[in-house]
């Protein structure tokens, strides 16, 4: 196990056979915490801006604007189909930043760790933050790291925090959302949650389902080169999903929203597996999805620049923005019916039969 | 989606809604029995394309708005004591009792477990010798043929640590009971395909014939459901009652005959209250005295809890399709899916739930 060499990051710097798990003394600040610093932390994250190994980063500010976003990643289990909670921390906070229309270029990274959990494990947490931070191009320039006791975490819980110049000319918010705009998702709704779920202690089931877990800003930038300031609204419709998304753009911005239950993008796995347990796909995480509200004028070409690039490829034309029902959301249902959809209360837990 | 999208064709369905419109001459009150129709009813806007002859009301067929509280209430009991590990289907984690529910308990360190089949319960117990493992097993006829299954498996094993606390139903003694009550207003019924899948269909010929009402054993897809209501209307307007089966896919007269056995091994049929509407004759199972060692009721000596219901809701007459969710006082405002007051505002089956979450506001 110990000579494992993750996304081609080589073996384990820290001795596996001298320190297997995580001890308390790792984050304590005497030497075990030197050793995780300087021979796994630093020199994986290298680049000029961490080096100095000084309280903080210092970076140059550019003119203009700076969208900042953080947040906290708390996924169990640490490791799923598609991705884990490394990737997952740097695909979501930059996925967050790109939301707000701006180019993302560093995050910051604060780890806390359950004393026990396998160095081995922390080492492919590590290399998969920094494999995904290179795919996104963006840089960890100051991080942190803490050890709790023993059965006070779950493995381990990361929080990022990303920074990101917005362009010139472009202002994402609901509030320029207008009546008649069209609502595009990138591709198909519910792959995340359906493939956490399918692993889940005591829920396993068999499917080849990944987690869509990915960083956004590219597919972004294309949808904004194609739409420019037409495009109204980015939002990533992770916890809650579509529905909580649309429900908080139609809330912020005052106008209607209505769905096609016909045109949603789901694939017939994850159809089939939300048919089994109950769930409404509306409601299910997606981690590497985006929801674009443009004007109706450049619809078919935002819609054609995201279908052009890797990650839109699936990317449709799922409503429109309507001035009737002001702050809530419709879905026109596969039959022809309608009915409201609102925001979930709590999560939603499989049924009885 | 293969066997899905078929029962959900937007043309299909405009056929079956203008035979409806055609048959019906007067109006007519519905009762489909289970919460799933319910919900595809609510969930695809077919009450909103039905003619406005057609009244639908909706049946007590939702497992977790008619378990008893105090059912509710000795769950808790259980899950509170520190040597159990007390597992359930999701649905009913978010049942209220009288002052929590099952997510509280193990909000506040009870080890309560979400399981999606009894099977995993057994297995629970068989991994964690040195603890309690209790199943609550709640449900109709559809569910409980694999609680019967775990109980028997439990005792093959030899297991002491696992127990299940039952609160099955029946459905025939229930639409007698509604049939029967002074007030009612249901003139046809929808009974429940999956139910029926198990115990099959031949129970409901006599009450059909007693009460002059026609039964459409019906499916859960949105074409199940409206060609099930265009059979009854079609029915109620030849004056016609008996028991049709639209749901031949998946139901025979005689239903599922090893089910059926393995159910008679195991439980026998016993007075049983439900939760909003009061004890039903003969309306529930009960584990026989051979399987008695795996009674929690008995392990934990929780028969003395007997608490008392909330005064507002109405869960019981809307379960008996007497009223609608949004008749209720409190609906949408004392009692919402985070502050419920009865359990049909929380099951993924409630009448409650799918009129607050699709917003059939009145």
């Amino acid at each position: 196990m110990s000579d494992i060499d993750v996304a081609g990051f080589g073996a384990c710097p820290i001795p596996i056979a001298d320190y297997p798990n995580v001890l308390l003394a790792h984050g304590g600040g005497g030497s075990l915490s030197s050793m995780l610093v300087e021979t796994m932390l630093a020199p994986t994250f290298a680049n000029e801006w961490l080096d100095p190994l000084h309280d903080g980063a210092i970076l140059d500010v550019e003119e203009g604007r700076l969208a900042v976003s953080t947040d906290s990643f708390v996924i169990h289990p640490l490791f799923f189909p598609g991705g884990d909670i490394g990737s997952l921390a740097v695909h979501g906070t930059v996925n967050d930043v790109a939301m707000c229309g701006a180019q993302p270029t560093s995050l910051t990274l604060g780890m806390i760790i359950e004393e026990g959990l396998p160095m081995e494990d922390l080492w492919r947490i590590v290399t998969s933050i920094r494999a995904a931070a290179d795919e996104a191009g963006v840089a960890v320039v100051t991080g942190d790291t803490k050890v709790v006791d023993r059965g006070k975490g779950d493995g381990i819980y990361i929080n990022t925090t990303g920074f990101g110049r917005v362009p010139e000319g472009i202002d994402i918010a609901p509030s320029r959302m207008e009546v008649g705009d069209v609502v595009i998702v990138s591709g198909t709704i519910a792959d995340h949650g359906i493939a956490i779920m399918s692993v889940r202690e005591g829920l396993e089931f068999e499917t080849a389902l990944e987690s869509d877990s990915a960083s956004l800003h590219g597919l972004v930038t294309a949808a904004l080169d194609a739409g420019g300031a037409d495009v109204h609204v980015l939002r990533d419709p992770t916890r809650g999903g579509v529905a909580s998304a649309t429900n908080e753009i139609a809330a912020a911005s005052g106008l209607g929203i209505r769905l096609r239950e016909s045109d949603l993008p789901i694939a017939d796995q994850v159809r089939a597996a939300c048919e089994i347990l109950g769930f409404d796909p509306l409601y299910v995480a997606n981690e590497g999805k985006c929801l674009v509200i443009t004007s109706a004028s450049v619809a078919d070409d935002v819609l054609a620049a995201m279908r052009a690039h890797p990650l839109g490829t699936d990317a449709a034309v799922i409503g429109e923005v309507v001035d009737d029902h002001p702050g809530r959301v419709f879905l026109t249902s596969r039959i022809g019916g309608n009915r409201v959809v609102d925001m979930i209360s709590g999560e939603q837990l499989p049924r009885i039969c | 989606m293969k066997y899905v999208d078929e029962y959900r064709d937007e043309a299909e369905a405009r056929r079956y809604l203008a035979a409806i419109e055609d048959t019906v001459t007067r109006p007519w009150t519905i009762m489909e029995i289970c919460g799933g129709q319910t919900h595809t009813f609510i969930k695809f806007g077919i009450d909103e394309l039905l003619p406005p002859e057609i009244q639908l009301v909706h049946g007590p067929g939702c497992p977790v708005c008619v378990t008893p509280l105090e059912m509710i209430e000795r769950a808790i009991a259980i899950a509170r004591r520190p040597e159990v590990i007390f597992t359930s289907f999701g649905d009913m984690m978010r049942v209220p009792g009288s002052d929590a529910d099952l997510l509280a308990v193990k909000a506040r360190g009870g080890d309560v477990r979400m399981v999606y089949s009894p099977l995993d319960a057994v297995r629970l117990a068989q991994a964690n010798p040195d603890r309690e493992v209790v199943f609550f097993a709640v449900g109709f006829e559809t569910t409980a043929p694999a609680n019967a299954l775990a109980v028997r498996e439990a005792k093959l094993l030899g297991l002491t640590n696992f127990s299940i606390l039952s609160s099955h139903v029946l459905v025939p003694p229930a639409m007698e009971a509604i049939l029967g009550a002074p007030d009612n207003r249901v003139q046809g019924f929808l009974a429940a395909g999956h139910v029926c899948a198990v115990m099959g269909y031949w129970e409901y010929g006599p009450i059909a014939a007693k009460y002059e009402t026609p039964v459409v054993v019906t499916g859960f897809e949105p074409l199940d459901l409206l060609q099930g209501t265009y059979m009854a209307v079609r029915a109620l307007e030849e004056g016609r009652s008996g028991v049709e089966n639209q749901y031949t896919r998946a139901v025979t007269l005689e239903g599922n005959r090893p089910a059926q056995q393995l159910l008679a091994e195991v439980f026998e049929t016993v007075d049983r209250p439900w939760r909003g509407i009061g004890t039903i004759p003969m309306s529930g199972y009960a584990l026989r005295d051979e399987y008695a060692d795996f009674d929690a009721v008995l392990r934990f000596d929780v028969e003395a809890i007997a608490p008392s219901e909330n005064e507002v809701c109405i869960a019981g007459d809307i379960m008996r399709g007497l009223s609608k969710p949004h008749d209720c006082p409190a609906f949408g405002t004392e009692c919402t899916p985070e502050h419920p007051l009865g359990a049909p505002m929380v099951s993924s089956e409630g009448a409650c739930a799918a009129y607050y979450q699709y917003g059939r506001a009145g």
